[in-house]
């Protein structure tokens, strides 16, 4: 690992004024700490803010709650309001990586956690994402794990958080203050960015920019939801795809419905054509086959991903299929 | 008498430290050791012996610690609580907690296995939540307090999982063993609480003393991995704990019939 030098921040202000260039936040390391001994990530400066006072469930003006940044994945997944009112983000969360990992992760760090595509791991090989310029050596490499959805020709890479995929769903917006202090909130769908021509930067932040909260709308399929990851082995992997689908049904029609898609594009995936197709259907396992038919329709795989069209198409209809049968 | 002797002294070049200590610790001295170490084998004297170990000869800190390096960069002060005792370190920025535990702490049970968070070797608990050592920055650890294997026996007794993973034979080269103890007990305390997991039925209903189930055992010791496959046992061992029922390890001896037959197939 390079040299750097460590400052713990007390206080945002301190925070935001200690930042300058090659200089990163810390909050779990579960993501910088092991891009730092890999030499992937390289700051010259870290700033500490896990222990600043965003770490609360609140209620906002959405009629929703917020969380707070520096709060970690394992509360968050266990707070008893987020169990309650958001179980589809809670059983997101709990698919994700391992006890030990949710202990230590916060969630804004998951919002800015980087991809596991392995060339950019892998610092020998070509990547645009870490090495602007250099190329991108999945395209015409081993890209099995790669984008079907949204990359360009400089990046396949795919977003590897499902916590996100369940926020895509869910609707929220992330609360964030920059050098001069002030706060801005963002979309959460505009939040990521796609690759295009600067892969490199991952989401819309500005630098210094500091994630504070995490705002989720008022309470939505509370009765209809499910996460379904598909991987490798059962447990403590990424997904292959996941999908992240919740309903409202009222006397036996779709009123609203979420759906996203992870592992399959450089950022959570949204299936808004599918949502607006289901839309005052009734919950019947056609209309969600024709669902994903639509929304599978734009996918354009590569020689190794083939599979994920078929398993993606599939991946949505089971897990719309098990978001029903939660209530029933 | 001769020939005897010579198997004497060949025996004390052939044992360690910790070997002669066990055996010393046991009583066994002379003729009664050189018998004993005839009769069993290595495998069946963890099994015999674990009620009879003490949990310094399991867990002990190295007597002498390294010296601090002469040229730190970037160097940090931190003070934190490692098994209830405090330690103010000077240390490279770059330090883990890992490496501050068995490079400047001599508390080398923490075992660095990937170093990379995959393997859940390096497992402890800070502030009573099991973490991964290898990730975390010792610097960030200033006012913590941390939990080790070598923390968890209490006056000379080993901590009932420590017992029952013995019992249960939850191991085989045990390297990843300190870190599926510190997980275990930890995970006992989420169960208490009522934590749900990705596998648990209905987690919007909030309960606590959770019973687990063996697949949410799996799910829940998930990071922590073992090569030699140990998992039947771990999970055995575990239940044992958790439900504060006895259980008799589940294998069992194959019948003569059930052998002839396999001969036969």
């Amino acid at each position: 690992m390079r040299p750097f030098q460590y400052t713990k921040a007390e206080t945002a202000q301190a925070a935001l004024q200690a930042q300058a260039t090659q200089t990163s936040y810390l909050g779990g390391g579960t993501n910088l700490v092991d891009l730092m001994k890999e030499d992937v990530a390289r700051p010259e400066r870290l700033i500490d803010v896990s222990s600043l006072q965003y770490d609360q469930v609140s209620s906002n003006e959405n009629g929703g709650l917020s969380l707070g940044a520096m709060m970690s994945n394992a509360e968050t997944a266990n707070h008893v309001d987020i169990r309650k009112k958001y179980p589809l983000l809670s059983m997101a969360m709990l698919s994700a990586a391992t006890p030990q990992i949710r202990n230590m992760a916060t969630n804004g760090g998951n919002l800015l956690q980087r991809t596991r595509c392995p060339y950019f791991f892998e610092t020998s090989m070509p990547c645009n994402k870490r090495e602007p310029g250099s190329g991108c050596g999945a395209r015409n490499g081993m890209n099995a794990l790669h984008a079907i959805f949204g990359y360009s020709d400089s990046c396949i890479a795919t977003h590897p958080s499902d916590m996100c995929v369940a926020l895509a769903a869910i609707g929220a917006q992330v609360e964030v203050i920059g050098e001069n202090g002030k706060s801005r909130k963002i979309d959460f769908s505009d939040f990521h960015r796609l690759p295009g021509d600067q892969p490199e930067k991952d989401t819309v932040l500005e630098a210094g920019e500091l994630i504070t909260a995490i705002h989720l709308d008022a309470p939505v399929f509370a009765d209809n939801y499910y996460y379904l990851k598909i991987r490798e082995r059962s447990s403590y992997a990424f997904a292959l795809i996941s999908v992240a689908a919740g309903f409202q049904l009222n006397g036996g029609t779709i009123t609203k419905a979420g759906l996203a898609m992870g592992g399959v594009a450089h950022k959570p995936w949204k299936l808004r054509e599918a949502e607006k197709f289901l839309k005052g259907k009734a919950p019947k396992l056609e209309h969600f086959e024709q669902a994903a038919e639509i929304e599978m329709a734009e996918a354009k795989p590569f020689k190794d991903n083939e599979y994920k069209v078929e398993m993606g198409k599939k991946a949505i209809v089971r897990a719309l299929t098990q978001a029903y049968e939660r209530t029933a | 008498m001769k020939e005897f002797d010579h198997w004497d002294e060949q025996e004390h070049a052939d044992l360690t430290e910790d070997e002669k200590q066990i055996l010393d610790d046991l009583g066994l001295q002379g003729s009664t050791r050189r018998k004993f170490l005839k009769q069993v084998s290595a495998a069946s004297l963890s099994l015999w012996a674990a009620s009879t170990f003490s949990s310094t000869l399991l867990a002990h800190p190295m007597k002498e610690t390294p010296t601090k390096p002469a040229f730190l960069q970037n160097e940090v002060a931190v003070s934190f609580s490692v098994n209830g005792e405090t330690h103010q370190l000077n240390l490279d920025s770059r330090t883990s907690l890992l490496d501050a535990l068995r490079e400047h702490l001599g508390l080398t049970g923490s075992k660095k296995g990937c170093d990379h968070g995959q393997c859940g070797a390096c497992t402890v608990m800070i502030n009573g939540k099991r973490k991964l050592s290898c990730l975390t920055l010792a610097a960030t650890c200033e006012s913590h307090e941390v939990t080790t294997i070598e923390g968890l026996a209490k006056n000379g007794n080993m901590h009932p999982m420590q017992q029952a993973f013995l019992k249960h034979d939850g191991f085989q080269c045990g390297y990843c063993t300190p870190g599926q103890i510190c997980s275990s007990v930890a995970l006992l305390k989420e169960a208490e609480e009522g934590e749900a997991s990705y596998v648990t039925e209905d987690f919007r209903k909030i309960s606590s003393n959770l019973e687990l189930s063996e697949e949410e055992i799996r799910e829940r010791m998930s990071g922590n991995i073992c090569r030699c496959g140990a998992y039947n046992n771990i999970v055995q061992a575990f239940r044992e704990v958790h439900s504060g029922k006895e259980e008799m390890p589940s294998w069992e001896f194959a019948t003569e019939e059930q052998m002839k037959k396999a001969k036969n197939a």
